[in-house]
């Protein structure tokens, strides 16, 4: 394959798991998927392995997980093989993770300037001047109001939607080809959390970024994203173009649909999920 | 049986102090189910706790019942939390954190009262001797409801009891909501903001921005989505899923 057709990732197989007492407790099971230049959404409940699937991509697992797959690879890079020195100058240069809460992922005793600066100086190799002008350039970017205010401010003194946009502002600095964005919007409010995803849109679309995000919320991946996969204990139910995802034909993925109140329709009890065992085990 | 005129809230002292809640005024009936809706920092979540009398500094009038929200009694107004990692004792059993209100007032009949509680919220007598930490957040958050209602009160408050549950136990914990609040006839106020649960769970609603009431309307306007005021409209469109359009002339309502 030439690089031209190539996805930029490419997971077959992968499976991890964690030892417990009581014996190997398996997290993911067997997920396979590829991304391109778009915008893929995984979703699912807490405790699906959505994110773990997400962390897998950047070798960013607990110590004690086994992991294996039978291919994970970035732009052609195998990165079951590849050696740390490889891995270090992928992450955060081209493969980037945006998480969900601001508040443990900043530094809080470094100026959030500071922070997007040091981002784009190790990753994109540019001046200390120049990175300052590209972190202020990079908060206006995510619709900070007042750059130069905001760069001297401490973690603790940004609000949480505006942590959250400096986290974005930190990932996409060094111009990543892929973000994996970890529930990005959760801690939101829904008109902050639109104009973020756009931001997100506005870099798929202009600089052919590839996402992954990851998210517990169907209809705003439903709408968000090109590409749904939904996920149930580790193992992928349905792989749908996410404008379908309101027809989803899974047991598991109606239940979900069939569970959120809706403003359109009154229903005097809302459906509850039944979980079959034989979604744990067939498809 | 509620009633709340020109609350005003603030924190701290001076140049510093902060208005969270800006002159407040609503009424709620005897048996109703109100909501309020709001983004994050926009007080409503402080007028509820200002309600549950776990914050007594506040100027103008909230009472329960006839009775200041300053004074009530706990066996009239119990409150349910948003987290419900957070809000019970990591070392207490479900039996003791459902006993101990008893034991304060003075109730007695304990055992069987805990037993029907726990069968009222859905779970079985095999949960009463387990700790937060072997229960999924569905069930602590069942445990956090029994116990809100172990005192019978009247008034039941509740702070985005199910925002941090996945939604198929979200559907399970309103549909339990719902069933306790029609056997027992509670009064509730419901605090979250996710437009569809609130237009779920209760018959009128206030909408919060920056600690006023932009708009009171019932819930059949909301589900036809007529709000009057703009600030309600929007928010209305940015919770019906992302749209390019509609987020380039998000504005911002001060």
């Amino acid at each position: 394959m030439n690089a031209a057709t190539r996805p930029l990732l490419e997971i077959e197989d992968l499976k991890i798991s964690f030892p417990t007492p009581t014996g190997l407790f398996h997290a993911v099971r067997g997920v396979s998927f590829s991304v391109g230049r778009e915008r893929l959404g995984i979703v699912g409940e807490s405790g699906s392995g959505k994110s773990l699937t997400g962390r897998a991509i950047m070798q960013l697992l607990p110590g004690n997980a086994h992991l294996s797959a039978k291919r994970l690879a970035f732009d052609g890079i195998d990165l079951l093989t590849a050696s740390a020195k490889t891995l270090r100058s992928l992450r955060g240069a081209r493969i980037s993770l945006v998480m969900q809460d601001p508040k443990y992922s900043l530094n809080p005793v470094m100026t959030v300037g500071a922070q997007i600066a040091e981002a784009a100086r190790i990753h994109g190799g540019v001046s200390k001047s120049e990175a300052r002008l590209k972190a202020l350039a990079m908060l206006e970017a995510v619709r900070i109001r007042e750059p130069e205010r905001v760069y001297q401010l401490y973690p603790h003194e940004v609000s949480g939607g505006m942590g959250q946009r400096i986290m974005i502002a930190m990932m996409l600095v060094p111009e990543p080809d892929l973000l994996i964005a970890d529930e990005p919007t959760s801690a939101l409010d829904v008109t902050v959390q639109l104009q973020v995803l756009s931001i997100l849109d506005d870099l798929v679309r202009q600089r052919g970024m590839g996402l992954i995000f990851i998210s517990h919320d169907l209809e705003l991946v439903a709408s968000f994203c090109d590409r749904v996969i939904v996920m149930y204990a580790g193992r992928m139910m349905e792989e749908l173009p996410a404008h379908d995802l309101p027809a989803a034909r899974h047991p598991y993925t109606r239940g979900l649909l069939n569970s959120l109140p809706r403003l359109g329709d009154q229903r005097a009890e809302l459906a509850t999920l039944t979980r079959d065992p034989a979604w744990l085990v067939e498809p | 049986m509620i009633s709340v005129g020109d609350l005003t809230i603030s924190f701290g002292a001076g140049s510093r102090s902060v208005h969270a809640v800006r002159g407040v005024s609503f009424s709620v009936g005897d048996g109703e189910s109100f909501g309020i809706v709001g983004e994050s920092g926009s007080g409503k979540s402080t007028v509820l706790r200002a309600l549950a009398g776990l914050n007594k500094d506040w100027q103008g009038t909230a009472t329960i019942g006839d009775v200041s929200a300053k004074v009530h009694q706990p066996r009239d107004v119990q409150m349910v939390f948003q987290d419900p990692y957070a809000s019970l004792h990591p070392r207490h059993t479900v039996d003791r954190t459902l006993s101990e209100p008893l034991e304060i007032h003075g109730i007695g009949d304990v055992n069987s009262r805990v037993e029907r509680a726990l069968a009222d919220v859905g779970l079985g007598a095999a949960f009463r001797f387990r700790y937060p930490n072997q229960l999924s957040g569905g069930q602590r958050q069942r445990v956090a409801i029994a116990r809100a209602l172990m005192l019978e009160p009247r008034v039941l408050l509740l702070d985005e009891p199910t925002s941090a549950l996945d939604v198929s136990v979200q559907a399970e914990i309103l549909n339990l909501l719902r069933r306790l609040r029609a056997e027992r006839q509670l009064t509730m106020i419901l605090v979250s903001h996710n437009l569809a649960v609130v237009a779920h769970m209760c018959d009128r609603l206030a909408v919060m921005n920056r600690g006023l009431i932009v708009e009171e309307m019932d819930v059949a306007t909301l589900r036809r989505s007529e709000p009057r005021e703009a600030y309600t409209r929007q928010l209305l469109v940015a919770s019906k899923g992302y749209d390019r359009a509609v987020a380039a002339q998000m504005v911002t309502f001060d």
